[in-house]
């Protein structure tokens, strides 16, 4: 019989925090930004089809960096929990706080189970209000822990310095066109210091827009809006001292 | 039955097992309690009372397709409901309108709503028409055990078919049979007067104002001599749910609108009871 070597607890847990990390340091980074009317979600995805952004309920997205089997799995655990809540309650009972409380929970559980392997994913979970006062924005790190953040937040792979970047520049009541010029800005800006261009066919854009109609707020925006948008003259040089609005939860977990 | 009640909170397996995009699917694995077919009835003598929806009527026309339905609800000879309301979208694209029991048909609904938008959620892309149509047979025929007992949902189906660029409806029977019909077609008590009407008025080339008219008069004759099914009523301001299905959604008129078409149809039925009249020959 083999006697495993002794591994002290805390030394594991750090292990598997930093196989987490770099799993979801080699995805692509996306930011999640609070506008005038609503939320919106930018990243840089090549692909039409597999979405890094989608809808979970009438006024809830997702948004997810890391591991495409791991989040497509929780996104759909997402929607079935949000459809079978509301099924059994009111739509009204679906909240953004109840869903990231779920993901959290079950992240923090396969992170910290020995038998499981941890899932290399970060997630964002938004709700957008009837005000912008009542939009939630939660960011669940791999670990379980939850983050309520305010205005903008970023995730995936150069997260700290884009989250940096959208810090000094993102204020409250942008327009839509200024807040995805920035974020745009936010995600060119990353590989130290030069910029690079990220065509319009690479991004991947969804908001929720307290403003539609309908009951489901999320869209995605794609093809000519998107183009529109893109060249929308907004002043989107947002200026840096108006800032002072956005403020970082404070991190939990690890 | 509720998600994070059970155990650490985090989500149970099946809500993570890659599987089926269907939420009753999901539903009859995880809660099957809560899917409505799967209800037994204690035996009982005779029918059981319950309110009833009845007169749906839709018809096609050059753009699309008009679901309309009267605003009454039965029990035996009671009216049960003045306002209840049987016509509801089921997603951008089709609306479901419901004759037969009204509880169970409006859980029905509801529970055919959310499969069309689970669905939509976990794909990324509609069912097409035609799925759609099987699903709601599905529904029907879970609900037969009930149908056999008295408690019977025979709803009507109309959508906009995206890909072949025209509005269609589907009429069903109660053990879920489904079948597509041309031009127009009913369902409930009223429905017999309502198809005679229909099949005097239909035409080829209806626009959405002449089409929304139609509906609203063959409404009106179900209720001329179905006595389950009720006429406009204008002095509650009671008017009848229209909803039209066009390239760009579902829209259900306003109160004001159908208010329009109703007190239109009255004003000519004073003079002429029964309604415009169609060629002899």
């Amino acid at each position: 019989m083999t006697t495993p070597f002794y591994v002290s607890p805390a030394q594991a847990m750090q292990d598997r925090a930093e196989y987490a990390r770099k799993g979801i340091a080699r995805g692509r980074s996306l930011v999640v930004l609070q506008y005038a009317d609503g939320i919106v979600f930018v990243g840089e995805n090549p692909s039409r089809a597999l979405h890094k952004f989608s809808e979970i309920y009438d006024r809830i997205g997702f948004a997810a960096a890391g591991k495409y089997n791991e989040y497509e799995n929780l996104r759909i655990g997402g929607v079935r929990y949000a459809d079978l809540r509301g099924y059994t309650y009111d739509r009204d009972d679906v909240t953004a706080r109840g869903l990231a409380n779920v993901y959290a929970q079950t992240l923090g559980t396969i992170f910290s189970s020995a038998a499981e392997k941890p899932y290399e994913v970060e997630l964002v979970v938004a709700e957008v209000g009837a005000t912008p006062e009542g939009d939630q924005i939660y960011r669940l790190p791999h670990d379980g822990s939850i983050v309520d953040e305010h205005g903008s937040v970023a995730v995936g792979g150069n997260a700290e310095q884009i989250s940096a970047f959208l810090d000094q520049r993102h204020r409250d009541g942008m327009s839509l066109a200024e807040a995805l010029k920035l974020a745009v800005q936010a995600l060119s800006n990353q590989a130290n210091g030069a910029d690079r261009e990220i065509p319009a066919d690479r991004l991947e854009v969804a908001v929720l827009d307290r403003t539609r109609p309908q009951k489901r707020k999320f869209k995605r925006i794609v093809g000519r809006q998107l183009a529109r948008l893109l060249e929308a003259d907004g002043a989107a040089s947002a200026p840096t001292d108006a800032a002072s609005d956005v403020e970082e939860g404070e991190e939990g977990g690890e | 039955m509720e998600a994070n009640t059970r155990g650490t909170g985090r989500l149970p397996a099946a809500f993570l097992t890659p599987g089926s995009s269907s939420f009753m699917d999901f539903l009859g694995e995880h809660s099957p309690e809560l899917l409505p077919g799967r209800r037994t009835l204690p035996p009982v003598q005779g029918a059981v009372q319950a309110p009833h929806g009845t007169t749906i009527v839709a018809t096609t026309f050059s753009g699309g397709v008009v679901l309309a339905g009267d605003r009454r609800a039965t029990m035996g000879n009671m009216i049960a409901q003045r306002d209840i309301e049987k016509v509801f979208p089921a997603d951008e694209y089709s609306a479901v309108g419901i004759a037969g029991t009204a509880g169970l048909a409006v859980e029905m609904v509801k529970l055919f709503q959310l499969e069309l938008e689970h669905f939509e959620k976990v794909e990324g892309a509609q069912l097409s028409l035609e799925g759609k149509a099987n699903r709601l047979s599905t529904m029907i025929r879970g609900n037969l055990g009930m149908a056999m007992q008295g408690l019977a949902v025979v709803p009507l189906f109309a959508g906009y078919d995206v890909d072949r660029g025209k509005g269609r409806i589907f009429s069903y029977d109660v053990t879920g049979g489904r079948s597509e019909e041309q031009g127009f077609a009913a369902t409930g008590s009223g429905s017999i007067f309502a198809r005679g009407a229909m099949k005097k008025l239909y035409r080829d080339d209806l626009d959405e104002q002449q089409a929304t008219t139609l509906v609203v008069q063959a409404l009106y004759d179900a209720a001329d001599d179905d006595s389950a099914t009720g006429g406009p009523d204008v002095a509650r301001r009671i008017y009848p749910i229209v909803a039209v299905i066009t390239e760009d959604g579902v829209r259900k008129l306003g109160e004001q609108e159908s208010a329009d078409i109703a007190r239109s149809i009255l004003e000519r039925r004073l003079e002429q009871p029964d309604g415009p009249r169609a060629a002899l020959l």
